[in-house]
């Protein structure tokens, strides 16, 4: 089992034409991801890696089941595709694109709830169930994605893209290996949190514990300790939280739009004690979370 | 990207908030002319990208507008320190002058993010004119919110419920709406990322103003908002800071050790920040350099971290996903080669093409220091760096 895709998810890449979508499509094709095809308006007809381009999204819905959606749109462009993944029907999006208006963002985060559909990001990665499929970037060429990221029984939530490779990889040279890993997304409004993904993982048998890149900025993480504490969960869960050198710069915002001290709640030190009460365990590095992990797992 | 107070007063006004009198003066004549312009007796406030600016002497007043230019005089130009702007301070390139207002009551009143919910949220406390995070450490009962509503909006009843918390009824009820309506307008029509009016005065003649006002623009809605794009004050921003914008590489932030970094990743970029400090060492910076598709990209950045003269030694972190290292390793051995990272230098490569660029920097002459895993990777450049 997994969770948000298995090898049968069948998905299209919004914006399918620009450069970084041409080698993320390649490489989901590489990896065995079902990927139909792509949509970029005005470019119907011609073909990325033998698959189709068509105009728009319906396109695609119209004759075939089409599970998720992958949207690789420049800024100005993607709430609008957004938007017409969620009218097409499609019940997952996931929101590549980084640097959307924060007010665009709220209002396709609105409507996807309102109609029911999942969104992952934006700025994010994606997400893979090792062996089985990826949607998405994350990991890079399919071979060093087939290394860092072994089949396996840790779930992995993270709002940095490239740490969600870090933790797969030291979780995969432990032996413990990746049941599902998304990554969430560095903005302050993302489509889906730790807590609204905790309740999959938690109905998921193959994940046995779960793993959590955090950073400084929003509420996300005692949403995770409430749902802790409200859903009885009984998971183990080895946070790692990055940025405490954050603590002492209120106000400075770094890479991510979400990542910034802005009062005493944002701090990492106030969310560490905070997940800690909850019974997450916080690794102090990277390298500790496997061994932390095997620790709760007993065997 | 943050506004000036007039130019955030200037831009509220624009949407209906009611704003005390007053104009921006560049030199201590046009300050004497505006305070003339006000009757003579005017507020003189510095205008600087911080807070606590009356505590460092960048707010005074003047009865007269002799004694306005003076003010001028002495505030246009300094370099103003407050606990929000470290030590160097920043320039005071401007003044604002105000009419002098006859305070009955304070409140407070703010537009901010909720990540929570997904929205903005409007934020009063009839606390004004005090840190809202001590107000809502101490008081949190004084705190009230409403939420913006992406789908439906802001609603007047929404304001009338924060008017209301805050103590105004009767004639004064109608001004606070319109000053609360007003900002809410203003934070959507301007893709805000936060607005703070601390306080919202209502003065003893029953005008409910806008009596400071802090204004940010969420710089991902630039493509956008080109018109207030435009006001940024360019030397409010780290010189440095500057220089990478300007070279394209937007996430770049100047920080005070002697340590220069360059990573791919916000959040391998954070964590190696850490490790820096965990082995006993400060970062000079924070650059994420993203997919960096170019070494022309990578040699770009590495000209940034190699001409700051804080640098004593340079860190390249990458785990490649969609980032190559092959590419990264070319970029460090070009800059090595043009000479425009003199600086020790220690390297980690992982991920994607990594037997690649490991042997591109095996095949080159120029002296690298190697490093397995970012913490071996800390450990040696604080050691470099000494």
């Amino acid at each position: 089992m997994s969770i948000l895709v298995d090898k049968d998810t069948t998905f299209i890449i919004q914006g399918i034409t620009g450069r970084e979508a041409v080698t993320m499509a390649r490489e989901c094709l590489d990896y065995g991801a079902k990927l139909l095809g792509g949509v970029t308006p005005g470019r119907k007809g011609r073909e990325v890696h033998g698959l189709p381009v068509e105009d728009t999204v319906r396109a695609f819905t119209d004759r075939t089941r089409v599970d998720a959606a992958v949207v690789s749109v420049p800024p100005a462009g993607a709430a609008d595709a957004v938007f017409e993944a969620i009218d097409a029907g499609i019940p997952l999006i996931v929101c590549v694109t980084e640097r959307i208006p924060r007010k665009q963002v709220a209002q396709f985060v609105e409507y996807a709830a309102q109609k029911g559909t999942r969104i992952i990001g934006p700025n994010c990665l994606g997400v893979i169930s090792p062996g089985k499929t990826r949607v998405g970037g994350i990991g890079g060429a399919a071979e060093s994605t087939r290394r860092a990221f072994m089949p396996g029984r840790i779930g992995v939530m993270s709002r940095s893209g490239g740490m969600t490779v870090e933790i797969a990889n030291s979780l995969s040279e432990a032996g413990l290996g990746v049941s599902t890993a998304v990554s969430i997304g560095g903005d302050a409004i993302i489509g889906s949190t730790y807590a609204e993904l905790m309740p999959l993982f938690d109905a998921d048998p193959q994940t046995e514990g779960i793993a959590i890149y955090s950073e400084p900025g929003g509420r996300a993480e005692y949403e995770l300790a409430d749902y802790m504490a409200r859903s009885g969960s009984k998971k183990p869960i080895v946070a790692f939280m990055a940025g405490r050198f954050m603590d002492e710069m209120p106000g400075m915002r770094f890479g991510h739009a979400g990542t910034i001290v802005e009062g005493r709640a944002d701090t990492t030190a106030s969310k560490i004690a905070n997940l800690t009460a909850a019974g997450i365990i916080v690794a102090e590095k990277i390298g500790d979370i496997p061994r932390l992990l095997s620790e709760r797992l007993g065997k | 990207m943050k506004l000036h107070e007039y130019q955030a007063k200037a831009l509220l006004a624009k949407f209906g908030v009611a704003v005390p009198k007053g104009s921006v003066a560049r030199t201590p004549e046009e300050a004497e002319k505006a305070s003339a312009d006000l009757g003579g007796k005017a507020v003189i406030k510095a205008q600087a990208h911080t807070g606590a600016r009356g505590k460092a002497g960048g707010v005074k007043v003047a009865n007269t507008p002799a004694e306005a230019k003076q003010h001028a005089a002495a505030i246009i130009g300094m370099q103003l320190v407050t606990h929000q702007t470290g030590p160097q301070g920043l320039p005071v390139g401007s003044v604002l002058c105000e009419e002098l207002i006859d305070i009955e009551r304070e409140v407070y009143l703010s537009v901010a993010i909720d990540n929570s919910a997904g929205m903005p949220v409007v934020i009063a406390s009839p606390q004004g004119g005090m840190d809202i995070e001590t107000v809502a450490a101490e008081s949190p009962d004084a705190i009230f919110k409403q939420h913006i509503d992406p789908a439906c909006g802001f609603r007047e009843y929404q304001a009338r419920e924060l008017a209301f918390a805050c103590g105004f009824e009767g004639p004064t009820l109608g001004p606070t709406v319109n000053l609360i309506m007003g900002l809410v307008r203003a934070f959507e029509a301007s893709d805000g990322s936060i607005a703070e009016i601390n306080p919202v005065v209502l003065t003893k003649d029953g005008r409910v103003l806008a009596a400071d006002a802090k204004f940010s623009i969420d710089d991902s809605a630039a493509f956008r908002q080109k018109a207030n794009m435009e006001l940024q004050d360019r030397s409010q921003e780290a010189a440095k800071e500057l220089e990478a914008h300007d070279a394209g590489i937007q996430n770049y932030v100047k920080l005070d050790g002697n340590i220069g970094c360059l990573v791919n990743g916000a959040g391998l970029a954070m964590s190696t920040l850490d490790a820096i400090k965990m082995a006993g060492g400060d970062a000079a910076n924070f650059l994420d350099i993203g997919t960096a598709n170019s070494p022309e990209a990578v040699v770009a950045a590495l000209r940034i971290i190699g001409s700051d003269a804080d640098v004593k030694a340079v860190l390249v972190n990458i785990f490649g996903g969609l980032a190559r290292t092959d590419v990264i390793a070319q970029g460090v051995i070009d800059a090595k080669t043009q000479g425009l990272l003199p600086q020790p230098t220690v390297v980690r490569l992982a991920g994607t093409n990594v037997e690649e660029g490991l042997r591109i920097l095996d095949a080159s002459p120029v002296e690298l220091v190697r490093a397995d895993g970012f913490a071996d990777a800390a450990r040696r450049v604080v050691e470099a760096a000494k």
